[in-house]
């Protein structure tokens, strides 16, 4: 347990720091979000119909803005090596840095969605909703994530590879996590979408470490 | 199939299968389309237009069958290191992807007549599009890496990742579709397929998978000779620079 919380501990460090990519990525989802009204104009009944599945789409993109970097930097000072030595299985290992990729990245999107919902001139019944499919989503996208990253260790246009194959795998989340936003908006339950968020979160963290384990390794050899 | 994890004779049995599957590749392909596109009934709703199914439909099948294959042949590389089954998931991906694009191409000529619009959002097309960004992803990853057998076991895991998410996408996409928006889409809303229907979209389909068979053969012999002669090469070059 203390292993993994100091890895958790020392991603967290390097991620949160200067030249890490909480800032940066914060900054372009805030962006890209601002981009929609200046795009489809100001007027506020489209604004409104269109902000759940903007917001999201932009968290979704921001997420993976710091991905391919997740292992990268640890292979290429030879840390990954030692980490794969230690006692602590590699699939935790990889967990870890998964974790503190999404505290460094998707719980900060989360936190500052509702400002931009509110510029987005979403429902007040949805954003609370908004912030919790965000919280239940985003870990989601960080571990997908991370197995992409994984399998893109070492090559070439690693970066430009990794949303493209993760984005596809991740629509589900992307899905429910819009649904469960409108659904509020619209005086429903949003209870349905969360539930399969949820399920799909822990289906990610059951099965994602066997993958991020087979990926590292191959990287390894 | 553990035996044919020797690539040589791998080579020997594909040899052998190659020319039945091309026959029944051509005359399957050729009866069904023949006689789907000329010569069945035109549908009591649709009139002429529903003769694009005949394409339509088998390229659907097709498309994601060859997926299912592909994840069980990246499940047998990764499990029993089998060297083959890698080249063979390796080699059905741009056929699929091809099934795929023919799949929705010809959907979306069905759709204009049909429905008045090229594209729509349905739950099905939308699958059908992740799918063929699935298989563009896994093509690009083999693409990427300079190590071959590294390209192989990485796109190996992305397969089988790609094959447990598929259902789930598949499912998420039906219900975003129903949850939002009516289905506002003509089905093939006549009776069961009459038979006069059915046979050439059987036999059509049966070519198909002939077809996909004979592809088969012939790329993944293209695969396995390419890496003996980069193997070849290699070890040229090390001879070169011990000499």
């Amino acid at each position: 347990m203390t292993a993994f919380l100091a890895i958790v501990a020392r991603d967290l460090r390097l991620g949160a720091g200067a030249q890490g990519a909480m800032l940066t990525t914060l900054l372009f989802f805030v962006l890209a979000v601002s981009l929609f009204p200046l795009g489809v104009g100001p007027e506020p009944q489209i604004l409104a119909r269109i902000a759940s599945g903007a917001i999201w789409v932009a968290a979704l993109l921001a997420a993976m803005l710091s991905l391919d970097r997740l292992f990268q930097a640890d292979q290429e000072d030879g840390t990954l090596d030692l980490l794969a030595q230690a006692p602590l299985p590699l699939g935790l290992v990889a967990l870890a840095k998964t974790l503190a990729h999404w505290l460094t990245t998707g719980l900060p999107l989360a936190l500052i969605a509702p400002l931009l919902a509110l510029l987005m001139q979403m429902e007040t019944e949805a954003i609370p909703v908004l912030l919790l499919s965000l919280l239940l989503g985003t870990p989601s996208l960080s571990l997908i994530g991370a197995i992409g990253a994984a399998l893109t260790l070492g090559a070439r246009r690693g970066a430009v590879l990794v949303p493209l194959i993760t984005l596809p795998l991740v629509i589900p989340v992307l899905i429910f996590g819009v649904g469960a936003v409108d659904a509020a908006a619209y005086g429903l339950s949003a209870q349905p979408h969360l539930l399969l968020l949820g399920a799909f979160l822990a289906a990610a963290l059951a099965l994602g470490p066997f993958a991020l384990t087979g990926a590292i390794k191959l990287a390894l050899e | 199939m553990h035996a044919l994890a020797n690539p040589a004779r791998f080579l020997r049995l594909m040899a052998a299968i190659r020319p039945y599957a091309a026959v029944l590749a051509v005359l399957g392909l050729a009866i069904g389309l023949g006689w789907g596109l000329l010569f069945s009934p035109p549908d009591y709703q649709q009139g002429e237009t529903v003769r694009i199914m005949y394409l339509h439909v088998p390229a659907a099948w097709m498309a994601m069958f060859i997926y299912a294959a592909m994840a069980v042949a990246s499940a047998a590389a990764l499990v029993w290191r089998h060297p083959v089954a890698e080249l063979a998931a390796k080699a059905s991906a741009p056929i699929g992807a091809a099934f795929t694009l023919i799949c929705l191409v010809t959907g979306s000529f069905w759709g204009k007549p049909m429905w008045g619009t090229w594209w729509v959002w349905d739950a099905r097309l939308t699958s059908m599009l992740i799918l063929f960004f699935l298989y563009l992803g896994y093509i690009a990853l083999w693409e990427a890496f300079d190590d071959p057998a590294r390209a192989g076991r990485a796109a190996a895991i992305l397969a089988l990742v790609g094959a447990v998410n598929l259902p789930i996408i598949k499912f998420s996409v039906d219900w975003w579709n129903t949850l939002h928006q009516p289905a506002s889409v003509l089905t093939m809303a006549g009776p069961k397929i009459h038979a006069d229907i059915l046979w050439p979209l059987l036999i059509t389909a049966l070519g198909a998978q002939a077809y996909y068979v004979w592809m088969l053969c012939l790329r993944v012999r293209a695969e396995i000779l390419e890496r003996q002669a980069r193997i070849l090469r290699f070890s040229a070059a090390a001879d070169r620079r011990a000499a």
